[in-house]
């Protein structure tokens, strides 16, 4: 039983965006510990990315690689939620020293990895074995990346005024996104219908559980969200995805085929 | 064991992780299985961490051990079972300890993440690989590798890598 290939494109696409926004914070992060730990997360998710990817081209066959589905692919036929795209500048930031906010990026990871972790949870008895096997190894790292997001949420919300109020406005801006996670698109149906994929939407409660309680441990208030909903996962984005994937794919672009 | 099995295992023994080079790629559980299958002698390894630069340099370093042996074998990557910490020896651990390396615990069995996050378990003593101490605390949860996190010893001062359980 074989899960679809638009399916694991989708944690695919997922797990290398983030990975790559990340990054962004290597060489910049607000202490040295941090900065490290960004680079680790972000080497993590890029391997979950690479395997995922692996599968995805042994599947299509033909001459796909990995490089090919991640470097030569355009915008919209990306399939990741546009939660993962958007810059790390949250509402309150735009100062002098710098144009990222560590809450924004902190608030994301969080509010993603929660969900990753029951993805995972779910995956690792797929009875796509090669899924289930790619799930198992993603957990651990994923639990490790959960683990590590809520105690900073729960340190900048039960903190100083200032982190206070910025782990605030990042939750604000970001939980809107959130919603996307809930509504299935065709390629997760496909995978549900196949018997290979997770419902999300049974995971919901679960999700909620999680966050709510680091919420409250954090002293921050889940806003309110209605709207429109974001549909990143059905390849329509926000124009960030275009120029992060302008600087992910621009040097493979260049040089096609390039070793070294 | 055939002859040419055992001696796959012989010829691969010295090969150490690049980046711990104190302890061998079957002491931490990376070399998993060696095979004689119809199509020639199968060598098994299995990636750490995702990500971990290093497991690109480690199959190299196979392939290029068994060429320089005269043995030909494929080497074949399997994600499955998960590499777990928990396959690495005491000695292994030892010899990490020796080398300034705080050795993993023993993973604890996996909770429900609603439940793990709820009640999060207070984070097991980690003694400190140059006094023993256990007065220590995480600087970091991440370190200069994918599988440690940074330390610090309260009574001797010292920082050290934590050899995440995993």
């Amino acid at each position: 039983m074989s899960a679809p290939v638009e399916y694991i494109l989708h944690l695919a696409d997922n797990a290398v965006v983030l990975g790559q926004r990340n990054a962004e914070w290597c060489g910049h992060g607000p202490i040295l510990e941090e900065d490290i730990a960004m680079g680790n997360v972000s080497l993590d998710y890029i391997g979950q990315a690479r395997l995922l990817y692996q599968l995805a081209a042994a599947r299509l066959g033909g001459d796909a690689t990995e490089d090919k589905l991640a470097y030569f692919r355009d915008d919209t036929q990306f399939r990741n939620y546009t939660l993962l795209e958007l810059p790390h500048n949250g509402p309150l930031v735009g100062y002098a020293v710098s144009n990222r906010d560590y809450a924004t990026t902190i608030t994301r990871n969080f509010l993603y990895g929660a969900l990753m972790v029951l993805v995972w949870e779910a995956l690792e008895t797929s009875p796509d074995a090669d899924l289930a096997a790619i799930a198992a190894k993603s957990l651990k790292e994923a639990r490790y990346h959960l683990h590590h997001a809520a105690d900073w949420l729960v340190r900048f919300g039960d903190g100083t005024d200032e982190s206070h109020q910025r782990a605030q406005a990042a939750v604000d801006h970001l939980f809107v996104y959130t919603e996307e996670f809930w509504t299935p698109s065709a390629a997760e149906e496909a995978a549900v219908a196949s018997g290979a994929g997770v419902d999300v939407r049974s995971l919901r409660a679960a999700w909620d559980a999680i966050v709510n309680d680091t919420l409250t441990e954090a002293t921050l208030v889940r806003p309110e969200v209605r709207g429109y909903i974001t549909e990143g996962k059905q390849g329509r984005h926000s124009e960030h995805l275009s120029y992060l994937l302008g600087e992910m794919q621009g040097l493979a672009r260049a040089h096609p085929g390039a070793t070294w | 064991m055939s002859s040419v099995v055992a001696q796959v295992w012989a010829t691969l023994e010295p090969l150490t992780d690049p980046e711990i080079p104190v302890v061998t790629l079957r002491e931490l559980g990376i070399l998993r299985d060696v095979t004689e299958t119809a199509e020639g002698v199968e060598v098994v390894i299995t990636p750490t961490y995702t990500g971990c630069p290093a497991m690109g340099q480690i199959e190299d370093d196979v392939k290029a051990c068994l060429t320089q042996a005269g043995i030909a074998a494929r080497v074949v990557t399997r994600l499955a079972p998960a590499w777990t910490t928990d396959w690495m020896s005491d000695e292994a651990k030892e010899k990490l300890r020796a080398y300034g390396i705080a050795p993993p615990h023993t993973t604890r069995p996996a909770v429900s993440v609603v439940k793990f996050m709820r009640h999060r378990p207070a984070p097991e003593a980690v003694a400190c690989p140059r006094c023993g101490s256990t007065h220590t605390a995480v600087s970091s949860q991440f370190g200069s590798t994918a599988c440690k996190a940074l330390y610090k010893c309260l009574d001797c001062q010292e920082p050290f890598d934590y050899f995440k359980p995993y």
